[in-house]
């Protein structure tokens, strides 16, 4: 399962610099504010969360090195926790980070599906990035919202309910930067029992 | 004192103790693999289970800390099959190379295998792989053998202070590695092929030279630095194989730095073995008998109480008080031993003994670092002081240029003259180190190696009276000297007023006029210019700077060669034992001595190593009592004195390769191409 979140590799762009902007350095001063004094490394999480957001997506080796040197940490500490989370990518990933859930429940529901969907529109192989920088295409374990499987998680957000259909339509809108829904695809309220069944 | 049951034995144990601990106290024995005295507790590896009455599951003995009344079974089924299922698990993919791997035969994994592995696996998937990391030119990994005990990380981040290791990933993708595969950049980082229970970690320049159960093993001390740790020697046939720490408390608690661990391959390179005189300009090999007729002629020749006699930086008791005598009998007492002009006051051992001793730096909370950089002139006792910063959050110091130190410091001066607001309680600093409880203050040679030498220590001693903690039991003023000779040779007063201040310079100027035979007992670190004059006899194992511009060159055995006794830093006495023995014809100093002093007709009274060391004790009592160091604390030459500017340039240039052993290593000088020289380039 090639994921970019899964790595212990460091990726570097030669001559690549990573600042803070000034709203993320606002950010980072509030942020170490929340914990107490010689306590600040604690910020390391939400610290990479925002470089990763600013780095379109994956922290880069410049990132993390800016990361630890805004918390005094040295580079290697700063690297354990950017490895041991899944949810930090250590490679660049494209606009829309498509992590598609192959767990029991999604894959009964036709996850396989959706993976050949996905595959198609990017035209990108599993734990790629398509040509066009729009898509990179991952399968994952589960993400916790099997009961309107199958599901995809697309950057920050859940697209439940899918068929082949409707997760074609979402990639392509995506593709052509359309505005897409979340969540359920079918009009599901949260996990309610689907209209029709209710009975 | 609380109690606790252990296999139905009962055991008192103190608070804070773990489970562990006090099963430890009862002799049952915890195997374990992640777990290390000297180290913070992980409780990772789960292979310290033991059974604790009322909780459900088996729990790791090496976290859980011992309560009262608490009733633990170290031996029970459950027990053994916690550990079996545990082993089996470390077992699926760790490799099974043991036939071809540095650590069999002295593997943690090995042994536990023996009494909890199963005799085949019931695994039938692929073992999984890991890449090698370059972690520098010491150390050598086969990372797929990691168990990810994590002691290398935690050694290198708590007791080197060098953030270089870590362990990347989790799961199935963990890995132990440095960043972007980086060289770690610490003199302690020999230390994590010890700690390693596995193969992962292992000595690259032992890599498949040895196993164990074919080396002699033999308790002695190491000479490389003043501290004198305690090590093992392993060789094979003469050749020093590795060594290995000691636990010894006093001294260098369980680690000894890179130098101490690697620097043995320069006891079989440029090795003197053979009796060398000039002829021509060039040193030809000749007999014992012809050189050292040779000498007696040449002593008088130009006078015998001209002689000189100036000793290195391994020179032991037995040939100081030995070539003190010989001197004495010849009429001379031009003998010292300061090489590097480091000033002391004459008569007061206190001038130049670490006399709190070096384990009391655990309990010290302000440190004032004066003209010394402990990290590369004795690299245990700096761990010592980073123990005491991250134990006792110590305030350190520093009178002298920048250094890298592996604790925050205050850095008060470049200059000596910083003493002086320390006395007046001017900087911030003085007042912090005044204020505290347990001050120390460690004064390198770097300081005391100028004329200005006798005042510092003459106004440190002022400082040092006026501490809190001093009394006539505590001496909180330290001389960290580097070199292991030191100490006893001042002991044995092996010193002349006469080259007090300008060492080198007096001897340039006392070998213009008197042209006379000068003895260099091993010693290197002067200039071969200044002696030309003279008539040089090098007694010493290594060839070199000064043995190649002697006129005879006499071998003596290295450290390991011989048995001999050494006053480390803090005065205490050491003895080192002979591991096999000395190269060629190599003969110890003692015996050249008294055959010269037959030669000279001076009647010298030993005959045998016993009536050498019985002079010893004749001399100094402190040499009576092995591994005991007695320490006063009078201060008598205290004295406010006013120094002046004098800007402190630290004395070592390379931790590497600062001696003659270490400046015929390979393995020292590849450490100062990859580790000093790339520092320096970044």
């Amino acid at each position: 399962m090639k994921h970019p979140g899964m790595t212990n590799k460091v990726y570097n762009i030669s001559n690549d610099v990573f600042n803070w902007s000034e709203e993320n350095f606002n950010r980072v001063s509030e942020i170490i504010k929340k914990y107490p004094n010689s306590r600040q490394q604690s910020a390391v999480i939400p610290l990479l969360d925002l470089a990763q957001r600013q780095n379109s997506g994956w922290l880069s080796k410049t990132a993390i090195e800016k990361v630890a040197e805004t918390l005094s940490m040295s580079y290697i500490r700063v690297l354990e926790v950017a490895t041991f989370y899944s949810m930090f990518n250590l490679e660049p990933v494209g606009e829309n980070f498509v992590q598609i859930c192959r767990t029991t429940p999604c894959w009964l529901r036709g996850s396989d599906k959706l993976t050949k969907v996905a595959q198609e529109v990017s035209n990108a192989k599993l734990g790629e990035t398509s040509t066009d920088n729009k898509f990179t295409i991952v399968e994952v374990e589960c993400l916790g919202a099997c009961c309107n499987a199958p599901m995809v998680q697309i950057n920050d957000d859940y697209y439940e309910d899918l068929d082949e259909h409707n997760f074609r339509k979402i990639l392509i809108d995506l593709k052509n930067n359309k505005s897409i829904n979340k969540g359920s695809q079918i009009g599901r309220q949260t996990s309610h029992p689907k209209r029709g069944n209710d009975a | 004192m609380p109690t606790i049951t252990i296999d139905n034995k009962k055991v008192e144990f103190e608070n804070g103790m773990t489970v562990m601990q006090a099963c430890e106290l009862a002799g049952a024995e915890i195997p374990r693999f992640c777990y290390h005295e000297k180290l913070s507790i992980a409780g990772n590896c789960r292979m310290c289970l033991v059974e604790m009455e009322k909780a459900p599951k088996p729990v790791a003995s090496c976290a859980m800390p011992a309560g009262d009344g608490m009733v633990i079974k170290t031996n029970t089924d459950t027990v053994q099959k916690a550990r079996k299922g545990v082993m089996e698990f470390l077992l699926i993919n760790h490799p099974l190379d043991c036939p071809i791997c540095d650590q069999g035969g002295e593997c943690d994994l090995q042994d536990q295998a023996l009494h909890y592995g199963f005799d085949k696996s019931r695994y039938e998937e692929n073992k999984r792989a890991v890449k090698n990391k370059h972690m520098g030119p010491l150390v050598s990994t086969i990372m797929t053998r990691c168990i990810h005990c994590t002691r290398c990380v935690r050694f290198s981040t708590e007791v080197a202070g060098v953030d270089d290791l870590g362990l990347l990933g989790r799961g199935e993708n963990a890995e132990i590695t440095t960043y972007l595969e980086k060289t770690i950049d610490s003199e302690l980082s020999g230390n994590v092929i010890d700690l390693c229970p596995v193969g992962a970690l292992t000595s690259k320049p032992y890599a498949f030279k040895s196993r164990p159960w074919e080396l002699t093993k033999t308790e002695t001390h190491d000479v490389l630095d003043g501290v004198g740790s305690s090590i093992r020697v392993d060789s094979r046939g003469k050749q020093v194989l590795r060594v290995l720490p000691r636990i010894n408390e006093d001294t260098n608690e369980e680690w000894i730095n890179d130098k101490t661990r690697f620097a043995i391959d320069g006891l079989s390179r440029q090795r003197l073995d053979k009796v060398y005189i000039k002829n021509d300009n060039k040193l030809n090999v000749a007999d014992w008998d012809t050189a050292l007729n040779k000498i007696k002629d040449e002593l008088n020749k130009r006078g015998k109480e001209k002689t000189i006699t100036l000793s290195g930086k391994f020179t032991d008791a037995e040939t100081i008080i030995a070539s003190k005598l010989f001197l004495e009998g010849l009429g001379s007492n031009l003998y010292d031993c300061r090489f590097d002009n480091a000033q002391i006051i004459h008569n007061e051992s206190e001038s130049y003994k670490f006399n709190s001793s070096i384990q009391e730096i655990e309990n010290a909370d302000a440190i004032l670092l004066v003209g010394s950089n402990p990290r590369w002139e004795a690299s245990v006792l700096n761990a010592r002081i980073r123990k005491a910063y991250i134990n006792n959050n110590c305030k350190v110091g520093v009178i002298g240029p920048g250094l890298d130190l592996n604790y925050p410091y205050t850095k008060i001066s470049n200059s000596l003259s910083g003493l002086n607001d320390i006395k007046e309680k001017k900087s911030e600093f003085s007042k912090i180190f005044h204020n505290s409880k347990n001050p120390l203050i460690i004064i390198g040679t770097s300081a005391i190696n100028n004329s200005e030498g006798a005042s510092v220590l003459k106004l440190c001693a002022d400082i040092a009276k006026k501490l809190p903690n001093y009394s006539n039991t505590f001496n909180p003023l330290n001389i960290l000297n580097q070199d292991i000779s030191r100490v006893g040779s001042l002991e044995l007063g092996f010193v002349n007023k006469y080259f007090d201040n300008k060492f080198e310079e007096n001897i340039k100027e006392n070998i213009k006029t008197n042209k006379p035979v000068i003895f260099l007992l091993g010693l290197d670190e002067i200039d071969p210019k200044n002696l030309e004059q003279a008539f040089v006899v090098y007694i010493g194992h290594h060839g070199d700077l000064n043995a190649q511009h002697a006129d005879i060159v006499l071998p003596s055995p290295a450290y390991t060669e011989k048995t001999s006794t050494f006053m480390n830093i803090e005065g205490r006495v050491i003895q080192t034992s002979r591991c096999y023995n000395p190269l060629g014809e190599a003969k110890e100093e003692w015996k050249i001595f008294r055959v010269l002093s037959d030669l000279m007709n001076c009647d010298l009274q030993f005959n045998n190593l016993n009536d050498v060391r019985k002079h010893l004790v004749d001399n100094n009592k402190n040499f009576l009592q092995i591994l005991e160091c007695n320490n006063t604390s009078n201060l008598s030459f205290a004295s406010p004195e006013v120094i002046t500017e004098h800007t402190i340039a630290y004395n070592i240039s390379n931790f590497y390769m600062n001696d003659s052993i270490s400046r015929s290593s390979e393995t020292m000088a590849n450490c100062t191409n990859e580790i000093l020289n790339k520092a320096k380039a970044s």
